[in-house]
């Protein structure tokens, strides 16, 4: 993507007081180019997740314990399907092709959610995938549900409301485990201590460390910084794991009555660079599950496009075969 | 609550096994489909279908009256009490077995629960029509894609033509109608499959047509899941379905 393009001064002021005056940007407005290859970066991040974020759940579909949780998690996963080809089509409003941006992907070139970088072990991590990661998910799009592109922002309140239900199946989840027997208790303590770093690391850097944080911002496609919204999502959650009995993996959480903030001990960001880099416990595999999906699906996709083409053909045929009868009786 | 009505479970288990076998096989796809659409659509119609047999096998529990609910015979059932017919439960195979087996069992599906919908049990008749309605649009969704896998590429109609004989001898089991279920077609309980054949093939063979695909010409069928007699890949797929809810037993989900 083009960052050193020199703007148009007046188009460029003229767009910086239509954010600051909270008017939707939408498809054919103009533009600066740093705005656009932003939003198609963040957007297609974006899809890439809900698409990737299928495996970890998906591994957990066959061995659902019980028939409604089972039809539970294929609407989930099926929900998950859709929001990516929404934000998808949301993304191609920028000028870009949905199937270069999934090449990216399996370029290995593009991004994606790190939280998909981690194995689900137990079923366990089904809750506490709903109720975390779906949880942080929620807090960030919220906040996404204001961004000043119409086209995500609007993206983002439907997907919101999906997002909702799959927190509250999550938790559900959890907390059944947590009333339920010694060995489905262990199990979803378990899944807690694994899933509670990652999750927030989800909001990404310390607002120190993100690069792109004050671009977003004053563009207005961010509305809160990582921290304020990682805070929002440790207060949420904290109560919500006393009420079911559960604790977090931090001996040093603490309540700090001055801000009504519960405290972290401190992130492992040597970790999150890590994962972000390629190196978490599946990049790998998951990239080779897309792969794999992709290279086994071209000779479907081959016929797709074959069989399209010859209707094509034949309809023609048959408007000239029209056209040619009605010119004859003419 | 009626008498417990021990015919009357046998031939529900078999039209719930039948969705929640191929409604499990169809759910494997999930997140490995060919292009995004699909995932949705394969994740779609497995839930229909686990969502119908849910609704079966709930019926079944209630007519068997031991006190199983749908969960205990879903997941504590061994295989030889599973009662779908074999075409089900055989491996997911490529995107043409999938979408070969969909057709030819969705066809079914529509002119069985047609039928069922007239049944003199009123919770099976309304399964029924709320399934009919599921089931029309699967053989759509198959349908089309059949078309366009045989009358696509060369390589796309080798693989639909190996699926169609593949699938084929597994067909007939479909209309193969259990002797113990004389009773209730009499009772106008369950409906007699054997005489939807002739409409099956009949639609089964403008599609295929249409798709340049030809059905094998043997006639030989393969038979035994109606009564327990399974192919070797039933076991291991309810190994991995079963795996958590045997491992805690009489815990709650």
């Amino acid at each position: 993507m083009t960052g050193t393009v020199a703007e148009d001064p007046a188009r460029l002021a003229e767009f910086e007081a239509r954010i600051a005056a909270d008017q939707s940007i939408e498809p054919k407005d103009w533009m600066p180019e740093r705005y656009r290859s932003q939003l198609v970066r963040m957007m297609s991040q974006h899809a890439h997740s809900e698409v990737v974020g299928m495996l970890p759940e998906g591994n957990w579909i066959t061995r659902a314990p019980s028939l409604r949780r089972k039809m539970i998690l294929l609407a989930k996963v099926q929900d998950e399907g859709g929001h990516g080809l929404y934000i998808y089509c949301g993304t191609e409003t920028l000028g870009v092709d949905r199937h270069d941006l999934v090449q990216q992907l399996l370029d290995g070139k593009a991004k994606y959610s790190s939280i998909f970088n981690y194995p689900t072990l137990s079923w366990a991590d089904i809750g506490a995938i709903g109720w975390l990661v779906d949880g942080a998910a929620i807090v960030n799009q919220t906040m996404l549900a204001k961004a000043s592109y119409g086209p995500y922002a609007r993206a983002m309140v439907r997907i919101c409301k999906e997002e909702n239900f799959h927190k509250r199946q999550g938790y559900e989840i959890m907390a059944t485990l947590s009333r339920g027997t010694p060995a489905q208790k262990a199990m979803a303590q378990e899944s807690l201590n694994r899933w509670w770093w990652p999750s927030l690391m989800m909001f990404g850097p310390h607002d120190k460390d993100s690069s792109n944080s004050d671009e977003l911002m004053k563009w207005g496609v961010k509305r809160k910084s990582n921290d304020e919204l990682r805070q929002r999502f440790i207060n949420l959650t904290i109560a919500q794991v006393k009420a079911i009995d559960l604790t977090v993996p931090d001996p040093d959480l603490r309540y700090d009555e001055a801000s009504g903030d519960w405290i972290t001990g401190p992130i492992d960001w040597d970790e999150f660079w890590r994962v972000v880099k390629g190196n978490g416990p599946c990049n790998g595999e998951r990239i080779a599950a897309r792969r794999k999906a992709h290279a086994e699906g071209e000779w479907v996709r081959e016929a797709a496009t074959a069989f399209a083409e010859k209707q094509q053909r034949d309809n023609r045929a048959t408007t000239d075969t029209q056209q040619t009868a009605g010119a004859t009786d003419e | 609550m009626t008498a417990p009505n021990p015919a009357f479970f046998t031939a529900l288990a078999r039209l719930g096994d039948d969705r929640l076998v191929l409604g499990h096989r169809t759910s494997e796809w999930c997140g490995h489909a060919p292009i995004l659409e699909e995932d949705i659509a394969l994740a779609n119609i497995a839930l229909d279908l686990i969502g119908q047999a849910n609704l079966l096998l709930q019926h079944a529990g209630a007519v068997e009256g031991a006190g199983r609910d749908q969960d205990a015979l879903a997941f504590l059932r061994d295989a030889m009490d599973f009662r779908n017919v074999l075409l089900c439960e055989l491996p997911r195979g490529d995107f043409a077995v999938t979408i070969t087996r969909h057709f030819l069992h969705g066809l079914f599906s529509v002119l069985q629960w047609e039928a069922l919908s007239r049944s003199t049990d009123d919770t099976l008749a309304g399964i029924a029509a709320k399934a009919l309605k599921e089931s029309k649009y699967h053989v759509r969704h198959a349908g089309e894609w059949v078309i366009r896998l045989g009358d696509g590429t060369d390589e796309s109609r080798r693989r639909a033509q190996d699926a169609l004989n593949l699938l084929w001898p597994y067909t007939g089991e479909l209309f193969m109608q259990p002797a113990d279920e004389a009773g209730l077609v009499a009772a106008g309980l369950t409906a007699d499959v054997s005489q939807l054949e002739p409409a099956w093939r009949a639609q089964a063979d403008g599609v295929l047509q249409r798709a340049t695909l030809t059905p094998p010409a043997t006639t030989w069928m393969q038979r035994g899941g109606r009564d327990g007699r399974h192919t070797e890949h039933l076991g291991h797929m309810l190994a991995e379905m079963q795996i958590v809810a045997r491992s805690h037993p009489g815990a709650q989900w």
